[in-house]
C-alpha cells in the first residue's frame, strides 16, 4: 500500500491539535487507537482523515473508552508498530491504569495530552491536573507552550521514546484550547525531512517476530517486581535526559529551532523568577520584560521536560536568583504544589539562599492575567528586599472570595 | 530462574519462550523444544490441583476429544494415540473427563491423593442406558 505526500507551505496556520495531527502523519504512525474527548479530539480525527485520504499507511482503531484506546496502543506497540494516540482530562484519568502497563512494558507509545481540568465540577478548559496525574506513571513528559512546539515535540518524542536505550512511552502536553484551538503560524518540515528525523521504526522484542516468540505483560511478585521498577526508574534517571538533549541538538541543526530541557528567559541577571509551564510561560515572559522597565530584574523558567524531572537543570537555572515563584496549575488538594515541592527538593542541599513561594492558579481554564503576574513579581521583589518571604508559602491567585493562602 | 539484579535482564515485562530461534517449532514435539528456563513449560502448577484425572487406557478409543478440549495442553498424545497426562501442567479442571465419550469413561476425576492402581482396579463398569 502506498501513500501520498502532502505539500506544505513553509509556514502554515495551524492550531496545536492540527499541528500534532500533521506530526503524526509525517511520522507515519502504524496504529492510532483512540477515543475522542474534548479538547484533544481533532488530533486523532486529523490522523483518521489523513488515513482515509491516503496520506498515511496505517490503522485507525475505534474503541469504546480511553482505557481501551491505550490498551489497543499497548497491543499494537508490543506487536511491533509505531503507535500514538491523544486524550485529555477524564479520558486521561481512565487511561491511567494502562499508562503504567505501557511504561512497565517499555513500549514507546506517544500520547498527545491536551491538558484539561479534572471533574468535579465538570470542565472542558485547560489546566494541568491531568498532566500532574501522569507524573508518577513512568512516562517521559514533554510540555509544549504553542502549536509550533506541539508539532516539534512530537518528533522529539518519537525519536527519544523509540531509542533502544530508552524504550519508554512519551507524552506531549499542550494546554487545552489556549494551544490546542489557537491557530498560529507554524514552521513546517517537508514530509521527507520530518520522517527522516524520526527514521524507520526499529522493533524490539516484537510479537510479530515469529522466530523469537516472546510473552509480553508477565506477572512478577515480590521476587522480581522491584527489580523491574528499579530498572525503569534507573533508565528514566540516567538515560532519558542525554537522549532528549541529543534529539534537541539534532533538531536544532535540522530546523534552527532550539529547545532546552529547562527553558530560561531573561534569567542571566534575574533577581526574581517565575517557574511555570504551558501557555503561562509566554504571558510571564511578556510581564518579565515589563517588570524590567520598572527596574525589577525579572526572569522566567519554563519546564520543557516535566518527567524525568530536570533536577540539576533546575538547580542550575535558579542558582543565582534571590526569589522564586513556583506556579502550579493543578489543585494540590492538601499539600504544596508539585513544582513547589520539586524545586524545593532540587535547591534544598545547595548553597542558594533563594526565597521560594508557591502559587496555585488558572484552575479550570481561569485566565492568568498580566496583572496577576505583575503583582506576583512585585511580591517576589518585596521578599528580596525584606530578605524573607513576607507572604504565606502557598497562595491562590485569580480566585474570587477572601484571600486564600496557606503555610 | 536465577535471581539476577535489576541490571541483568532484558527490559520490559517480557519473557522469551525459546532459546535462540523458534525454527520449525510446529513440527517439533514439546519434549524436543528448546524452552527457556522462564517458559511456563518449565514451571509446575501441579499444586493448583485438588482433584486429578486418572487415565484408564483399557476403555480409550483414541478419539482425541480430551486432547482437543484440554485448556492447558496437558493431554499427551503421540501419533493420534493417547498416552497420558502432563501432571505438571494439569490444573484438574475435569474438562477431559466431561468430554470423554466412552462408556465407562476412560478418564475420571479422583482426589489428588488417590492411588492410581487401586482406582483403576475399581473402575466403574459400563452403564446400561435407560430405555
Amino acid at each position: 500500500m502506498a501513500f501520498d505526500k502532502m505539500e506544505l507551505r513553509d509556514i502554515e496556520v495551524w492550531d496545536g491539535n492540527f499541528a500534532a495531527a500533521q506530526a503524526l502523519r509525517q511520522c507515519q504512525i502504524d496504529v492510532v487507537s483512540a477515543y475522542p474527548i474534548t479538547p484533544s479530539t481533532p488530533i486523532v480525527e486529523g490522523y483518521a482523515k489523513f488515513l482515509a485520504d491516503g496520506y498515511v499507511e496505517g490503522e485507525f482503531v475505534m474503541v469504546e473508552s480511553e482505557h481501551a484506546a491505550m490498551s489497543g496502543c499497548i497491543g499494537a506497540s508490543a506487536a511491533g508498530g509505531r503507535v500514538a494516540t491523544a486524550t485529555s482530562s477524564q479520558g486521561f484519568a481512565l487511561m491511567v491504569e494502562t499508562l503504567y502497563q505501557a511504561s512497565g512494558m517499555r513500549l514507546p507509545i506517544v500520547l498527545n495530552v491536551v491538558n484539561r481540568a479534572l471533574a468535579a465540577p465538570l470542565n472542558v478548559n485547560g489546566d494541568h491536573s491531568d498532566m500532574y496525574l501522569g507524573r508518577d506513571s513512568g512516562w517521559i513528559q514533554l510540555d509544549a507552550y504553542s502549536p509550533q512546539e506541539a508539532y516539534d515535540l512530537n518528533f522529539i518524542a518519537f525519536r527519544v521514546a523509540e531509542d533502544h536505550d530508552v524504550r519508554l512511552p512519551c507524552m506531549v502536553h499542550q494546554d487545552g484550547f489556549m494551544t490546542s484551538h489557537t491557530a498560529q503560524g507554524v514552521h513546517t518540515m517537508d514530509d521527507d525531512t520530518a520522517y527522516g528525523f524520526v527514521g524507520d521504526f526499529k522493533p524490539m522484542n516484537d510479537m510479530l517476530d515469529f522466530e523469537h516468540p516472546v510473552t509480553h505483560g508477565v506477572q512478577t511478585e515480590e521476587d522480581w517486581h522491584f527489580e523491574h521498577k528499579a530498572r525503569q526508574h534507573n533508565d528514566l534517571m540516567t538515560k532519558v535526559m542525554p537522549k532528549i538533549q541529543a534529539a534537541f541538538d539534532d533538531f536544532e541543526k535540522l530546523t534552527g529551532r532550539k529547545y532546552n530541557i529547562v527553558e530560561k528567559y531573561d534569567m542571566d541577571d534575574a533577581d526574581v523568577a517565575v517557574v511555570c509551564m504551558g501557555t503561562s510561560v509566554e504571558t510571564a515572559r511578556e510581564v518579565a520584560l515589563e517588570m524590567r522597565e520598572k527596574g525589577i530584574k525579572a526572569g522566567v523558567v519554563g519546564l520543557r521536560v516535566v518527567r524525568p524531572f530536570p533536577f540539576f537543570e533546575i538547580q542550575e537555572a535558579l542558582k543565582d536568583v534571590k526569589a522564586i515563584a513556583a506556579l502550579d496549575r493543578s489543585s494540590p488538594n492538601g499539600a504544596p504544589g508539585m513544582l513547589f515541592n520539586e524545586i524545593a527538593g532540587a535547591l534544598f542541599n545547595t548553597d542558594t539562599k533563594a526565597l521560594l513561594s508557591g502559587y496555585v492558579y488558572g484552575l479550570g481554564g481561569r485566565d492568568l492575567t498580566k496583572k496577576h503576574l505583575t503583582d506576583l513579581y512585585t511580591e517576589l521583589q518585596a521578599n528580596v528586599d525584606a530578605g524573607k518571604v513576607l507572604t504565606p508559602l502557598q497562595q491562590f491567585i485569580g480566585v474570587r472570595g477572601p484571600k486564600l493562602a496557606f503555610l | 530462574m536465577a535471581n539476577t539484579g535489576w541490571d541483568e535482564f532484558e527490559i520490559g515485562a517480557m519473557l522469551r519462550t525459546f532459546e535462540g530461534e523458534a525454527g520449525n517449532i510446529a513440527q517439533t514435539l514439546q519434549e524436543d523444544r528448546n524452552y527457556t528456563e522462564n517458559s511456563s513449560f518449565r514451571a509446575s502448577v501441579a499444586d493448583w490441583r485438588i482433584e486429578k484425572p486418572v487415565f484408564n487406557k483399557d476403555y480409550c478409543i483414541d478419539c482425541q476429544f480430551c486432547w482437543v478440549y484440554c485448556p492447558d495442553i496437558s493431554i499427551i498424545s503421540r501419533d493420534k494415540k493417547m498416552i497420558g497426562i502432563d501432571m505438571d501442567h494439569c490444573k484438574g479442571c475435569g474438562i477431559c473427563v466431561e468430554v470423554c465419550p466412552t462408556n465407562p469413561k476412560s478418564l475420571l476425576m479422583f482426589p489428588e491423593q488417590a492411588d492410581e492402581e487401586s482406582v483403576i482396579a475399581q473402575w466403574p463398569s459400563k452403564e446400561e442406558k435407560e430405555k
